[in-house]
């Protein structure tokens, strides 16, 4: 459990004092939301539609931006070798990496969302649709990138590659989270959606990892 | 097993097969397209439109196939490192793609008369699309590396990865209320469908398996030929 936490405090450090790269995806986030109230113009009806699909495929893009990072560092000088030789099953470090990978990106985004949504004149009842979603959407997003990060180490493009890969994976996330939301302005239950989002996430954290370790084994190789 | 493992021994079986398997595409194709389009009868209800049919379902059952295809040789390479599962991961995948783009098409092909629209984004629609794109990003995952071996062990788990998709497809008319129609051939309580439809159907079936077999040949015979290629390349370069 100790070397759990370190890896993932490692990444956190990381993450903190390397701060610029944190900064660029939380950024991306906010400036293509906000693209596309310029885009459309400024009519309010309009906006509250789209509203959560803007939200949702934004806040996946953001996060495919940072995922070829996630091992390619560690690849690069080493570092993946000595966590393969910790002892520590090779999931677990991919697991550890995931939740750091969510604290960083993950956990900003639901705290930017909301805040993003008032500039899309979200309506006033699907806000917390919106943010249960993303509480339960992105950490699967997390996961499911960590798969496809240990995927592409070595690649070449390994950016391009990780949100092809990714990206018809999280498919059934973004139905769900936005459903959520559509729901939830309709004044509809947002219950199953919800149920659905966090079954795919009871899923993921399992079986995730396990993916992610397999390609890290083979990545090593 | 591994007595396929040799690529001479593998190659010597596949031409033996490959002619009688082609033929048998063929006359199934013949037979089978003439008594699709020209003697089953038309559909009550959807009239001649339902010949489409005959031509979509086969190659979904191909694109499904052709996935469980693509895992179990994914699998087989990562167990055993078998040489020639890699190949036929690799041979799987374009074919595999081909027949999801054909089921696409010619559904949406048959969706226009029927729904009135070409495309709609119910849970069978998106799903079989989420195989397609998987079956893209296999084959870019696989071709993405300098070193051809890393990037066929990379597939080798996406590929397991995708296997969730599969039973969301076969369940997706279950579970959702989709405008496509729910299963009427492999189905509980037997098929549900017209015999003098089913006999073309099948037929086409195995044609489209057939198909697949040859293409899958073909192929692995060319990524061996690819692969002696750039071994003969690089050892006229060392001298």
């Amino acid at each position: 459990m100790g070397r759990f936490w370190a890896i993932m405090s490692r990444d956190l450090t990381l993450a903190r004092r390397q701060g610029a790269d944190l900064a660029m995806t939380v950024s991306f986030f906010v400036v293509v939301v906000v693209l596309f109230p310029l885009g459309l113009g400024p009519t309010p009806g309009q906006l509250a539609e789209i509203a959560p699909a803007v939200l949702w495929v934004t806040a996946l893009l953001a996060a495919m931006l940072s995922f070829d990072r996630l091992f390619q560092q560690d690849s690069e000088d080493g570092g993946l070798d000595q966590l393969a030789l910790s002892g520590l099953p090779l999931s677990v470090v991919a697991l550890a990496k995931a939740l750091a990978h969510w604290l960083t990106t993950g956990l900003p985004m639901i705290v930017l969302a909301p805040v993003l949504a008032i500039t899309l004149n979200l309506d006033g009842d699907a806000y917390w649709a919106l943010i249960l979603g993303f509480i339960l959407g992105t950490p699967i997003v997390s996961l499911f990138g960590t798969v496809g990060a240990a995927l592409v180490v070595g690649a070449r493009r390994a950016g391009v590659l990780v949100a092809l890969i990714v990206l018809p994976l999280t498919i059934p996330v973004l139905i769900f989270g936005t459903l959520a939301i559509d729901a939830a302005a309709n004044g509809l239950s947002i219950r199953v959606h919800l149920l659905m989002l966090a079954a795919i996430l009871a899923a993921a954290i399992p079986l995730a990892p396990m993916a992610a370790g397999a390609a890290l084994r083979q990545a090593l190789e | 097993m591994h007595r396929f493992a040799n690529p001479t021994r593998f190659l010597r079986l596949a031409n033996a097969v490959l002619p009688w398997l082609g033929g048998l595409t063929a006359i199934l194709f013949g037979v089978g397209l003439y008594q699709a389009l020209v003697i089953s009868p038309a559909d009550y209800q959807q009239g001649e439109t339902v010949r489409i049919m005959y031509v979509h379902v086969p190659a979904a059952w191909a694109a499904l196939a052709g996935y469980a295809s693509l895992a179990i040789a994914s699998f087989t390479f990562l167990v055993w490192r078998h040489p020639l599962a890699d190949l036929a991961a690799r041979a799987a995948s374009p074919i595999g793609a081909g027949f999801t783009a054909i089921a696409l098409v010619t559904g949406a092909l048959w969706g226009q008369p029927m729904w009135g629209t070409w495309w709609v984004w119910d849970a069978r629609l998106t799903s079989v699309l989420i195989l397609f794109f998987l079956y893209l990003g296999h084959m870019a995952l696989v071709n993405a590396f300098d070193d051809s071996d890393r990037g066929g062990r990379a597939g080798a788990v996406l590929a397991l990865v995708g296997v969730v998709n599969l039973p969301i497809i076969k369940f997706s008319v279950d579970w959702w209320n989709t405008l496509h129609q729910p299963a009427s051939v492999l189905r509980m309580g037997g098929p549900k469908i017209a015999g003098e439809m089913m006999t073309p159907l099948m037929m086409m079936a195995g044609a489209y398996f057939a198909l697949f077999g040859v293409l899958m040949i073909l192929r692995i015979r060319s990524l061996l030929a690819a692969r002696r290629l750039r071994q003969l390349r690089l050892a006229v370069q060392e001298i």
